[in-house]
Formats: structure tokens, sequence, C-alpha cells
């Protein structure tokens, strides 16, 4: 008989069912008549535990993974492309949105490549590095909190789902107030920020990080000492240090391995180095060794917001130099945020220098001295290097993200063969992989 | 300035033109005209304007900080293995505080695998491989860029090699650092570069089944125009760029 939801189809490589109800009979009872054992089953690209358009070819052997694949461009946008048919300053508006948790490491981390390419590092003014690292921070938290809320629904604990997304609004609340935007905020600009915080920006971020104190013991609380928590995370998704050195994993991935390797610490920029804050480990190699990690990770990244608060001292956010610094002054018109009316007057009206100067800058844009250069940064999920490449134009010649999600993903397969077909979801979800940075 | 009256002259001729720098990197392009007016008459002035764009040289001795000591210690671990340094690095370049070595991609393998074991190298890290297409560069024309990062050392190299348009063959690095088994899958994927030894180089991001390699330069971009508050926008590669 055959049911709506498990409808059987002829192919060359055998009978393919269709799975997409709740009734697997049929699908039982072919594998029972069937005399070859193997069952190869296809997860996704459209699956709720798969974090996004992940497709899984596993093959299975009852309950037990034999071979793990794979599939994955789903997303891909082509937004390295894109990037060469924009100028250098548009580029962010791209970049923001390939990792879409982390928007501001993808800003940053493309941002510093392009300064040093301009050679223009040490015309970054203070205040704006300051908030590049405190806005890091903050979507350094963010990023863990999706990680751990989403990680806990595919255990079945929805209420530290619930909980993640609710202290990850108290984020992006925050990332409104700042920038305008919850997420895609291309607020990084070459050369600084797009603009400073707006009034009263410190006092809510002091509330925060009080809200997040009396938040953060709470996941402790629920999921840490929690037994059925620590069963279905502990010793799966095994990867040790080999298998990271060889696979190239970063993050709290490699971190779980026992090596304390974060490029805030071992190649620090922004000035990293001189903040206060520890990277914590874990020998466990295993999914729960990450949780634990991510979560220790997010109270230091408190530890670092509380020391940019105290840094921030009045001035610029944007280099000095007009020839880079985009001429905008930005002011909160009826219809949203946009170029302020006095700036636009005083352009159009006083300066027809000032005019010139605006066209060239917006249309043209400005030139980047012929080389390439290699930045990278922490990204919570691992390391996130930039390649840019000028040819001395006005548009990016070659930018490529190496990116922590499409280097970790590769660990998938070793981390999930030979285990139970339950535990692939812990396991990549432990990998914390964001399709839009795998796939740009 | 009266001794030479020709001066003047010469200038006008375009003579007396500074020549453009010549800094013995790799010619990629020709650059011609200002502001991107290429089709039509030259109604800028600029037309006849000519600029090589060369990316940075080789660099010479001393190269300053630890790259000298990376570039001593590689040279001897070849010359230890019979292979001339001088086959294998095509040229050292520093620029913006960054050491990369041109490898011959014949020895590409052997120098990868050299600066992953010896002690004093170390480089156990390698963050993928990223295509680079330079169709200005003839006879070099896809470029494979590789960062290597030593955690042991706290040091990061790049290595460039290079292929031409019509022999697109690089040896693999998934011998020597598997994490590139997708790296390499995604630049043959944009670029066409065949890495000769990869165990199963297929495309990974486009469709299996897909025509070309979308990121050469020689491929569109693509897109339609669009109509906004009655003008035609047209699409993207399509605008006027300033070249």
């Amino acid at each position: 008989m055959t049911t709506p939801h498990a409808t059987p189809r002829a192919t060359t490589e055998g009978t393919v069912y269709t799975v997409t109800g709740g009734d697997w009979d049929e699908v039982v009872e072919s594998a029972v008549k069937s005399d070859d054992e193997r069952i190869i089953v296809n997860m996704g690209p459209q699956h709720p535990s798969t974090h996004g358009v992940l497709r899984l070819i596993l093959e299975i052997d009852g309950e037990t993974v034999t071979e793990a694949r794979c599939g994955i461009g789903y997303l891909h946008t082509g937004i390295e492309k894109n990037l060469e048919f924009r100028n250098w300053t548009q580029g962010t508006t791209f970049v923001t949105r390939m990792d879409y948790l982390t928007p501001f490491f993808n800003e940053t981390a493309y941002c510093l490549g392009v300064e040093k390419l301009l050679g223009i590092e040490d015309q970054i003014p203070d205040r704006a590095t300051v908030l590049r690292v405190l806005l890091m921070e903050l979507n350094r938290l963010s990023s863990h909190l999706v990680c751990i809320a989403t990680g806990g629904m595919e255990l079945g604990a929805t209420t530290i789902m619930i909980y993640g997304f609710r202290d990850r609004e108290l984020v992006l609340d925050l990332f409104e107030l700042f920038t305008g935007l919850r997420m895609n905020h291309a607020f990084v600009r070459p050369g600084g920020l797009a603009q400073d915080l707006p009034p009263g920006a410190v006092d809510q971020l002091r509330e925060f990080i009080k809200t997040m104190k009396k938040n953060l013991p709470e996941y402790d609380k629920l999921a840490t000492g929690n037994p059925i928590f620590k069963a279905r995370m502990q010793d799966v998704g095994y990867l040790d240090l080999t298998g990271c050195m060889a696979l190239g994993a970063t993050g709290p991935v490699l971190r779980s391995a026992g090596l304390p390797h974060d490029l805030r610490k071992t190649d620090p920029y922004c000035g990293y180095e001189t903040y206060d804050f520890e990277v914590p480990t874990a020998d466990t190699c295993d999914s729960y060794g990450r949780f634990l990690i991510r979560l220790e990770e997010m109270r230091q990244s408190l530890r670092i917001i509380e020391q940019c608060i105290e840094r921030l001292e009045p001035g610029p956010v944007m280099v000095a130099d007009k020839k880079i610094a985009w001429p905008a002054q930005l002011a909160l018109g009826p219809d949203g945020l946009g170029n302020s009316l006095d700036h636009i007057r005083n352009i159009m009206g006083t300066s027809m220098e000032a005019l010139i100067h605006h066209f060239k800058l917006v249309t043209e844009g400005f030139r980047v001295p012929a080389g390439q250069t290699y930045t990278a940064v922490e990204s919570p999920k691992g390391e996130l290097g930039v390649h840019v490449v000028s040819d001395g134009g006005t548009r990016p010649y070659r930018v490529h993200f190496r990116d922590p999600s499409f280097t970790n993903l590769q660990a998938m397969a070793a981390m999930c063969e030979g285990g139970q077909v339950a535990d692939v979801i812990v396991a990549v979800a432990s990998i914390d992989p964001v399709m839009g940075g795998v796939d740009r | 300035m009266t001794e030479n009256p020709n001066a003047n002259g010469d200038e006008r001729n375009g003579n007396a033109v500074p020549a453009p720098r010549d800094t013995g990197g790799e010619v990629i392009r020709v650059r011609k005209g200002m502001f991107g007016a290429n089709n039509g008459g030259d109604t800028s002035g600029y037309g006849g304007l000519i600029r090589t764009v060369t990316l940075p040289g080789a660099a010479s001795r001393p190269y300053g900080g630890w790259f000298d000591e990376v570039a001593d210690e590689l040279e001897g671990a070849l010359e230890e293995q019979d292979l001339l340094p001088a086959n294998a690095i095509e040229k050292t370049v520093v620029d913006r505080d960054e050491l990369t070595f041109h490898i011959a991609r014949e020895h590409l393998v052997q120098v990868a695998r050299t600066l992953r074991d010896d002690p004093a190298l170390r480089f156990e890290l390698c963050t993928g491989v990223s295509g680079v297409h330079f169709p200005g560069d003839k006879g070099r024309e896809l470029h494979a860029v590789y960062h290597l990062r030593s955690l042991t050392h706290g040091r990061i190299i790049r290595l460039e090699v290079s292929a031409p348009d019509s022999d697109p063959h690089i040896p693999s690095l998934v011998q020597v650092y598997p994490t590139n088994d997708w790296h390499e899958r995604e630049a043959y994927d944009f670029f066409g570069l065949i890495f000769d030894g990869h165990p199963a180089l297929t495309r990974i991001m486009m469709p299996d089944d897909w025509q070309g390699f979308p990121q050469r330069k020689d491929y569109p971009l693509g897109g339609i125009a669009v109509e906004y508050k009655g003008a035609q926008i047209p699409a993207p590669d399509q605008r006027r760029s300033y070249s």
C-alpha cells in the first residue's frame, strides 16, 4: 500500500522513498524485505535541524552511521564575485551578509584588510577601534547564544532555545540602537565606522551587562549539570587535536581539544593584546566541551565589553583623510536615518569643490594601491581570514573569505562516522556552521 | 632653464612624462584612459593615458624580522633534500609586512611538506587556497594563494603558485594539509584550477552540471537592468567603471 507520506519511486540507483510525514511504516517494511542492509539517508537541504540549507548524506547500517558526507552550495550567492563590481566601501554591505550571525566580524576583517592595503592602520581613531572591539564582543555573545539555543532545541530542550533567543534579542536591540539595524549592518567601513554611538548608548550597554550577568548563570543551572544534556553531548562529535590540525578546524572545536589557540591572543588585532581576558579550553574533544567553552567565552566577552566602556573617549570614529572617509553626516529625518539636510545644504549650496569631492568619492570611490594582504580575526566560529587583492583600482580585484564554518564543516564526517544517527545532529550543532558563511 | 630648449617641446609631445615606476613585479594589467570612458570618442582628454599596473616585486635580503630566519631555514631544508632553492622558489616578495614565496608548481608539495614538518618552520595550519585570475599576466594567468600559519612560532606566510590558462594544473596539497580538500574543490569550481592528486575534485558550490568557471575575470557577473524612477539602471557589470 502506498501512503502519501512515503511514496516509492524506482530509479537506476534503487528505490527512492521521499519521506515527508511521520509515517515510516512502508520504508521500514521494504527495508526489512530488501537484501541490501545499507540505507542511504538524504537529510536536508530543507531540514529544521541542519542549521539552514545543509544537506547531509548518511549511509547507515541500523542506527550506526557508516559514512557521512555534506552537500553544500545551496546558499551560494556569489558575494566574492559581486564585490569585484562595487567600490571598496560598498564591499561592507556584501560581506556583512555572509555569516549573518557574525556581521561585525565579517565587516571588521574586510575593513582591516582594506586598511592594510591602504597603509592607514595607524590612522584609525582609537574610538573607532574600541567600538569595533565592543561590537565584535557583543556579536560573539549573540552568535554563541544562537548556537546554544538552536543546539538545545535540536536535543529537544526548547526551554534553552527560548532563553537563548531571549538574550540574543537584547543584543540585537543594542545593535539596532547603535547601527539602526538588527542584522546586516554595514556599520564598520574602511577607515573607521559609519557613525558614532547615539546618545544614551552607554547607559543601555551598562543595563545590558547587568541583565546578562543575571541571565548567564541560568544556562548553567539549566544545562551544564543536566544529566540528559550531558548524556546527549558527552563523547559525541569527538575530534582530537590531531584531527583538528589536519582538518584545519579552529575556534571552539580546536579549543575543546585543549589547544588555547585564539587569534585575539596569538596574533592580536584591534588592540586585543591590551585587554584582560582568558581563553577557555576543554580537554574532552566533544560537543559538551564546546558548549562549556562557548558559555565561558560569553563571560569573557562581557569582561571585554566592560573594559571597552571604560576606554571610550570622545573623538572621531573615521580617519581624518577626506579622500577615504565617506562624506556622510547622518541625521534622523521623518523618513528614517539619512544624510543630514544641513550637510547637503552645505555641500550643494556653499562649495563647488565640496560638491565635486562628494560626487567623486561616492560614485568613483577611492583607489587602493596594488598588492595583496591576508588579515584574520577570531570569529565565534574560528579563524575568519580575508585575502584581499587590489590592482590599484577603485574596486576590489579579488576578495576571498576563509570562512571558519566552511573549514570546520569538513570535520563533520570525522565526527559522525561510526556514531549513532541521532548524534549526527548534536555533532553538527557543536560545529555551529552557518550556511551563509559556508556558501557565501 | 634655457640650456635645454627642447624640454618644453618634449613635454608637449608627452616624451618627458615620467615613466611609470617599475617595481620589478608582475605586470597584471595595462590601464588606458581615465573615467572608464572607452565607448565612443574621447571627450575627457585623457584617452591617451597608458599606465601599467604591477604587483609588488621581489625583495632583496635582508627581509627583516623573522622573515630572514624562515627563508634561511626553508632554503637550508630544501638543500638537504637535494632541491636547489632557486629552482623551487621563483621569488620572494615582502610587502606590507607579509612574506610571500612564489613557488614553482612542480615543487609545491615538497615545499609545503618541508614547511609543515621542519621543526624550525612548523607551519601546521593551512588556511586553504584562494584563486586569483590575472588575464593580463600572460603565461601566469591563474594564481593559487595559500596562507600557512605556524601555531608553534606564531607566524604566517603566503605561498603563491601560478599556472597558465592553457594548462591549469597545480599539484594538490590534500596529502599534506587534508583541510585543503574543500578549499581546492572551491578553487576548481570557481577558477577551473585542476589540482592533480586531489581525491575527488568535483564542484562544491555551483551545481554539478554547471558550465564555465564563474570567478574568472572573463565570466560575466550577470544581472538584469532595472527601472528606477523612470530611468533604466543597467546590470552591475554593464555600468560604467573607473579604469
